[in-house]
């Protein structure tokens, strides 16, 4: 399968988007390069859906602009738009096959019979699916419909690809064998995609960016190894990945945290009380040792077997705090052992309040 | 235990068909013995009633005349209903409830009430576009649309409209493409259903038509009624034989034309 279209640039210019008084988007601004795979992330209601909406024209922008290939396509009804959009909801016509949906599309855009069906066959037979032309949507599952979807949207040569959570009703297995599916697919095919997800692992996964949302904007873009490794605030640290909230004090560039100082992220930061925001994978566990009273010694309340690695739960008294650690580490930790832990020196962010809203 | 309540049950299913089956068949089958009964006490059966209707023109006209108007209203109120309902389902869903008041409100106004209504109106549409009897059509467009409204309701209900239509607009559909490519062929049976009950309302409608003077089926029934009750009872046997028939044929056109099955 070759390149159906060269990828294409794509422009989100200070877009923003009200709802009877409450605003979905505010000022999003991302610009995509040609052939990128930009995962929105966020939580639900954060706007990452509207995002995609308005690219698509499925709803009109209240200020901004959607440019994409240099042209502005903000007032462009969504017939004229040519992008191709999966969504989160089966979205097959119930009354074709399979073939039939994804020539559907090539039938409007006026692409001849001979050329439609054989792009029709090449693109179910890229999402894996040739045995299936003449099934109907009902005798198909939740994934194979979807690759279906993803076949008819690519099957126009779209200038954008928009996936609204298509993974989302579909269960575990499936999802993670079709995420890697439409990551292939997507590098095949070169198209510039826009993924939206609040499942953070399927972010990670796929995108060569990651832009991780919250109340109508973006707090952080970037590869997903940054997002995870260095996020950019305290939102962004909190909901990718497990952390853990520790009360500690900001003094000359360090945050000292139950007895042990750490390097800080900004380290102008101000000083006084703060919440330390440490990675479980920065919280090593110790069961042998000296194990009297101190500020990092307590009692394992759970350990989780999670494959190559184990979460460990472990109560200090007046907070618990996850570690994560090779599973071949935990050994004769148990519930109930008696252990220490250790604070990796990693720079760490903090939030300054309970509910870590903003750094100060 | 099992086999015994099955038995029950069919036996009780055989029992309602079968009373609900005399309870519409009794009184067609009075009507159809009352059309065929010779002149004198013991004289033969005989179709000549039935023969005869062709002879009567102004019924004839009257058949002919509702025919065209249950077309003409089928067409229209869906022609109507399909486009608005997909619009306020997708971009005024705050409506919904007041359109589907606005629908209701032909079944709670008397029929005589509508009349009282529609009459200075069909004045003004005789004197200055048409006094056709298909021009009943407006009228029969408003009475029908509780009935042409629920059973679309119910066909839109049973499908994703947004996705679907957001899915082929994104694939470059018009709005008539996406109604007339993506939303009608999947609410067929619906479409079918809300056709069928126009045409039976159509054909069985008789007040409108009477007061304001137009010689529809019905009309023209009682009025050769009162000269030949023979040949009227003819005519309503076969109205009713043909409404039934029409809904047969709807139930197996409506049928999904492929045999479906669910993956496991």
């Amino acid at each position: 399968m070759s390149t159906t279209r060269p990828g294409i640039e794509v422009r989100l210019e200070n877009l923003s988007r009200r709802y009877s008084g409450v605003t979905a988007l505010d000022g999003l601004n991302l610009t995509m390069a040609p052939g990128e795979l930009v995962a929105l992330l966020g939580p639900s209601g954060c706007g990452k859906t509207t995002a995609l909406r308005l690219v698509a024209g499925l709803e009109d922008a209240d200020g901004g602009r959607v440019v994409i290939g240099g042209q502005d396509v903000t007032n462009v009804p969504a017939n004229k738009r040519e992008i191709g959009m999966v969504f989160q909801a089966y979205s097959l016509f119930p009354h074709m096959t399979a073939m039939q949906n994804v020539e559907f599309g090539m039938q409007l855009h006026e692409v001849g019979v001979a050329e439609r069906r054989k792009r029709a066959v090449d693109m179910l037979d890229l999402v894996g699916l040739s045995a299936h032309v003449n099934k109907y949507a009902n005798q198909m599952s939740g994934g194979q419909q979807q690759r279906v979807a993803l076949a008819r949207a690519l099957a126009i040569e779209p200038k954008v690809l928009l996936l609204d959570e298509p993974l989302s009703a579909l269960d575990a297995r499936v999802r993670a064998r079709l995420r890697d599916e439409i990551r292939r697919v997507q590098l095949e095919v070169g198209t510039t995609t826009l993924f939206v997800t609040h499942d953070q692992e399927e972010a990670l996964a796929i995108a060569d960016r990651v832009g991780v949302m919250n109340a109508g904007h973006i707090e952080q873009l970037g590869p997903p190894t940054a997002i995870y490794s260095r996020p950019a605030t305290p939102f962004v640290a909190e909901f990718v990945g497990l952390t853990n909230r520790l009360a500690g004090v900001v003094r000359g560039g360090e945050v000292e945290v139950r007895g042990k100082r750490l390097p800080l992220v900004k380290p102008d930061s101000t000083e006084g009380p703060a919440i330390a925001l440490v990675r479980p994978e920065a919280v090593s566990v110790a069961a042998d040792g000296d194990m009297s009273a101190g500020p990092l010694v307590g009692s394992v309340i759970s350990t989780v077997f999670l494959g190559a690695t184990s979460r460990v739960t472990v109560d200090l008294g007046d907070i618990t705090v996850l570690a994560q650690l090779p599973t071949s580490e935990v050994g004769a930790i148990t519930t109930g052992t008696k252990v220490r832990l250790s604070l990796r020196t990693d720079p760490v962010l903090i939030a300054r309040d309970e509910k870590a809203a903003t750094e100060a | 235990m099992i086999r015994a309540r099955r038995a029950k049950l069919r036996l009780f299913r055989i029992v309602t068909f079968l009373l609900f089956g005399a309870f519409f068949i009794v009184p067609i089958y009075a009507m159809f013995e009352f059309s065929t009964r010779g002149n004198g006490e013991n004289a033969p059966r005989t179709l000549d009633n039935w023969k005869a209707i062709g002879t009567y023109p102004d019924m004839v006209a009257g058949i002919v005349n509702s025919l065209e108007l249950a077309v003409i209203t089928s067409i229209a109120s869906l022609v109507v209903l399909v486009p608005t309902m997909v619009w306020v389902r997708l971009r005024l869903p705050r409506l919904r409830r007041v359109i589907e008041l606005i629908s209701l409100l032909p079944l709670t106004i008397p029929a005589i009430v509508l009349v009282v209504g529609f009459s200075p109106m069909y004045q003004w549409m005789g004197n200055n576009f048409s006094d056709s009897i298909l021009t009943l059509s407006f009228a029969y467009a408003i009475l029908v649309l509780p009935y042409a409204y629920r059973a679309l309701d119910a066909g839109l209900a049973a499908i994703d409209v947004k996705t679907l239509s957001e899915a082929a607009r994104s694939l470059g559909a018009g709005w008539p493409t996406v109604i007339w490519r993506v939303i009608v062929p999947n609410i067929s049976s619906a479409l079918l259903n809300a056709a069928l009950l126009s045409v039976a309302l159509v054909l069985g409608e008789y007040t409108i038509a009477n007061n304001l003077l137009y010689p529809n089926l019905q009309v023209s029934l009682v009025s050769l009624g009162r000269t030949n009750a023979g040949v009227s009872i003819a005519v309503a046997v076969a109205s009713l034989l043909f409404a039934f028939a029409l809904l047969i044929a709807i139930s197996f056109v409506g049928r999904p034309r492929r045999m479906r099955s669910e993956v496991a």
